[in-house]
């Protein structure tokens, strides 16, 4: 299975699965078609005709309210009839399988299908599985990608930094359970973006990750100086539980972004973080309001590039 | 085939249009080729309101034939709609489905008080019931020919005839 | 039922013998090799011309999946599945529901494999009390219930303790302990080598230490036992590298390593195919190499299918839910034959590693042509190619990594003790 599964056979997307493997024209082309839609947001009526009569399932087998709503914003800003299944207490509980659910949608005419679940793979699986007339928009899987998410980020920094061929980009946190960091380390080198750094404790980074085109930090002030971008990660607060770290107080210490670690970066530097935020533990509350944090407009732009990435996949 | 001056022709709508203009008259370019007409009208008419840009993309009939298109450009319309007196501006008139677009699309912006619809060239062909009231000059085609308008980079404008199966 | 075997390539490795030359059965046991034997009148003469003819296989690992797991397999289409992959001689795992920890479960299993007819059954008991670990298993009784070592199949033993002393107890009787080097705490539920490929798909990973450090620990306590241990599926380069020195300390240790294994690494994983999802994980590329070349000088003795079907419907899963393990008996020979063709090895020098190899490591009369010896035989055809589908596998386990693919070697004949229990 050399050819990319997430296109079809005129080389158009098909699904959205992850951003690795995809030519920048096609994520650039997303990234344009988006600009278009943050116009549409900032209407009265919000809303065009474009997906009127598809159906769209949100296919969440593992919880998560905050992408499901933006998802279900989107694709009802689309005008698509959007249904939302929380299949972690639904059928999965009664020993129906993944494909079975999926199968069973499927009849019911779906049009396209996103899915969150916790295993990395479950949206290549079902994208393999379902009928080529359904797109399958990949809102998580496991520790793997997480691509709507990488591409609002992509959005933003184009928005505030305009190109990426002159980026000093750092990501911060836990690479290594982080489906958003995979996902944006494709979509910024495939962008262009000259050097892509990751900063974390080794227990926090995956073997290798340096094969994926980063180079790697362990260390803040290092890792931050010169850099336009920062790309901060949700640190998931089980990650105490383990071995992984000592305690949330001296992460905080050591690569909790405050004013004075963002000093080091340049002047200039913007500020990201997917969301949820732990304020407190890898970011500290001067900095996400602060005014180089652009997280609220991340929110905003996510919006629009999910729209842009369902009506291009609705319309190939 | 002889097709007419698209100068010409624009300098003829504009002579057309002057008398109906005042200073609440908005004008609203349709891309592409609606744009470069409508950036040329508003300084030569010498409009007061900015002016309004709209890409049809979203609201298009065929996304379900042909899918979304390549090169969306965000719609801009820097005035506000509610009550206002709207010239919509188009390169060539034929079906009608994209003025049925763009109107549709403006009413997303607010109700206007009016709108009217300005064409360099009406082809016939209409599937709609859209009319023109403004037109630089009406030609009959071809099924299979499309007509497109072009700048050039000293942005003069010109008419190309192409047929429907090349890309224009 | 007298039957001559004609003109075919006979290769008998233990033997030394590699050349055109008939083969003599009668009552079940080879007569002679070569020149027709005095007064031999054959019922049936099979024309084996241009075909090779060799001991029948000896797999180390096939699971057949009864007890407990029938939706996935059940005896009878596992043993069609191993006569139709030439494999005569077969040990199975004692990860059955319940496992093998029991004498009469393993009688019930030798019975019902004797009255199919087909392929010997060797069954490894459980070390432990349902494989948990923590108590022994009556070993002897076992093993005059019918098994012939004791393992803990793919189930961990992570108290030390209970390790050695299982060795020991082992030991008392001469009994070997089949173990397969995990580290359960550093394995910390992974799917996959912790390599680019897992980091790049984000797949739970598990490092080569996960071997190495309990490869350390059993080679540690085989010394201190004198337990005779056989290390199961082999899957690192520096695995292969500790063997070859426990080896040199003069340890007698045996090891062997899957199929897959030894053609496939964590790259064909690909787009998370779930039928490359198996224990060990596939490593590296130069884990790969490294496992083919020790194969070939010999620090890993064998090779075995590592059969396990799985039905469809837990394969369909993503790739870390889906059950681990892959259909094999079909594919041992064709695989070797592979491994071979690719290692510039002699035929008889591959045709050992599933012959008289593993027949040493089971410690069975099996593997080899002497006269006097059971007629358990393989004929086939080395130069035939055919297609690896659902439709070509008699196993009910359809699920390999090499689906779709082309191999050479066909297996025609499938003889034991004397009966063609196979002909295609």
């Amino acid at each position: 299975m050399n050819n990319n599964p997430q296109l079809n056979k005129h080389g158009e997307l098909q699904h959205l699965l992850t951003t690795e493997g995809l030519p920048a024209s096609i994520l650039l082309n997303i990234l344009d078609t988006a600009e278009s839609f943050v116009g549409v947001t900032e209407r009265d009526i919000k809303k065009v005709p474009l997906l009127r009569g598809k159906s769209i399932f949100n296919l969440f087998f593992e919880p998560s309210t905050r992408t499901r709503t933006t998802f279900e914003i989107a694709a009802k800003r689309l005008s698509a009839d959007v249904v939302n299944l929380n299949i972690a207490a639904s059928s999965q509980s009664k020993g129906e399988t993944l494909l079975d659910t999926v199968d069973n949608l499927s009849a019911m005419h779906a049009d396209m299908f996103i899915v969150r679940h916790s295993q990395s793979g479950a949206a290549h699986l079902i994208a393999r599985h379902v009928r080529p007339e359904i797109h399958v928009i990949n809102a998580g899987d496991g520790r793997h990608a997480h691509p709507t998410q990488a591409l609002l980020d992509m959005f933003t920094i184009r928005h505030y930094k305009r190109d990426f061929h002159n980026l000093r980009v750092a990501i911060v946190g836990d690479i290594l359970h982080s489906r958003v960091a995979r996902s944006q380390i494709h979509a910024l080198t495939t962008l262009g973006v000259p050097e892509v750094r990751v900063i974390a404790p080794k227990t926090l980074l995956p073997t290798k990750v340096e094969r994926l085109g980063v180079h790697v930090y362990h260390d803040m002030a290092q890792g931050l100086k010169d850099v336009d971008v920062l790309l901060m990660l949700r640190l998931q607060n089980e990650r105490m539980l383990g071995a992984r770290l000592p305690s949330a107080e001296e992460y905080f210490k050591y690569y909790g972004l405050t004013q004075e670690k963002l000093a080091l970066a340049r002047h200039d530097a913007i500020v990201l973080h997917p969301g949820p935020m732990n304020r407190g533990i890898e970011i500290d509350s001067a900095v996400a309001d602060g005014k180089q944090s652009v997280i609220l407009p991340q929110v905003t732009f996510g919006i629009a590039v999910r729209m842009a990435v369902m009506s291009i996949l609705a319309g190939n | 085939m002889h097709l007419p001056d698209a100068e010409q022709l624009l300098a003829d709508l504009t002579g057309k249009m002057r008398p109906e203009i005042s200073g609440n008259t908005a004008l609203v370019g349709i891309y592409t080729g609606g744009v470069w007409l409508a950036e040329r009208l508003h300084q030569d008419l010498g409009l007061t309101l900015p002016l309004g840009t709209l890409d049809v993309s979203f609201y298009r009939d065929d996304f379900g034939q042909i899918g979304l298109h390549p090169q969306v450009k965000p719609s801009d319309i820097p005035f506000e709609v509610e009550g206002s007196h709207i010239i919509l501006v188009d390169d060539v008139l034929y079906t009608g489905r994209t003025i049925r677009a763009a109107v549709n699309e403006l009413f997303d912006y607010g109700r206007p008080a009016s709108i009217r619809l300005a064409a360099l060239i009406d082809r016939g062909g209409r599937e709609l019931p859209i009319a023109a009231q403004y037109v630089g000059a009406t030609l009959a085609l071809p099924q299979h020919k499309m007509l497109a308008l072009e700048r050039s980079n000293d942005g003069k404008l010109s008419l190309s005839l192409y047929d429907r199966s090349l890309p224009g | 039922m007298k039957i001559q075997i004609k003109s075919g390539h006979l290769i008998d490795p233990k033997n030394g013998i590699d050349a055109v030359m008939d083969v003599f059965i009668a009552a079940g046991k080879i007569v002679a090799t070569g020149a027709v034997p005095n007064g031999f009148q054959a019922n049936r003469v099979i024309d084996a011309k241009g075909l090779v003819v060799c001991p029948g296989l000896v797999d180390l690992s096939a699971r057949l999946r009864e007890p407990g797991f029938e939706y996935k397999a059940t005896l009878e289409s596992e043993m069609d599945a191993a006569v139709a992959g030439g494999v005569t001689s077969l040990a199975c795992p004692p990860d059955t529901d319940p496992p093998l920890d029991e004498p009469g479960l393993v009688e019930m299993l030798k019975h019902r494999a004797r009255s199919l007819n087909q392929t010997h059954v060797y069954p490894i008991g459980a070390l432990t009390q349902g494989l948990k670990g923590e108590r022994l298993t009556e070993m002897a009784e076992l093993r005059d219930a019918g098994c012939v070592a004791f393992g803990q199949s793919d189930a961990p033993l992570t108290n030390t303790l209970v390790m050695m002393q299982a060795m020991q107890y082992a030991a008392t009787f001469g009994f070997g302990v089949w173990l397969r080097p995990q580290d359960v705490s550093l394995a910390n539920n992974g799917v996959a080598h912790d390599g680019e490929v897992a980091t790049r798909l984000g797949l739970p990973a598990i490092p080569v230490c996960a071997e190495t450090i309990a490869l350390s620990n059993i080679v540690l306590l085989a010394r201190e036992t004198g337990a005779r241990i056989h290390l199961c599926r082999l899957s690192s380069a520096e695995g292969v590298a500790m063997v070859r020195a426990a080896r040199q300390q003069g340890l007698s240790i045996t090891c062997d390593v899957a199929i897959n294994h030894l053609h496939l690494s964590e790259m064909d994983i690909g787009f998370f195919d779930s039928n490359c999802h198996l224990v060990p994980p596939l490593r590296g590329l130069s884990d790969r190499d490294a496992l083919r070349a020790g194969l070939r000088d010999g620090t890993i003795d064998a090779v075995c299918s590592d059969h396990a079907p799985v039905d469809e419907d837990a394969k369909l899963l993503p790739f870390g839910e889906a059950e681990v393990g892959a259909t094999g008996l079909e594919l041992l020979l064709p695989l070797t034959l592979k491994w071979a063709l690719e290692m510039k090895m002699p035929l008889s020098a591959a045709l050992a590693k599933i012959t008289v190899e593993p027949a040493r490591i089971l410690g069975v009369d099996a593997g080899h042509l002497s006269a006097g010896t059971a007629a358990d035989l393989c004929i086939f055809d080395p130069s035939h190619y055919w297609k690896v589908e659902a439709a070509a596998l008699k196993s009910q386990g359809k699920n390999t990594p090499f689906l779709g693919m082309e191999l050479q070697g066909r297996v025609k004949y499938t003889l034991v003790d004397g009966s063609i229990v196979y002909e295609n």
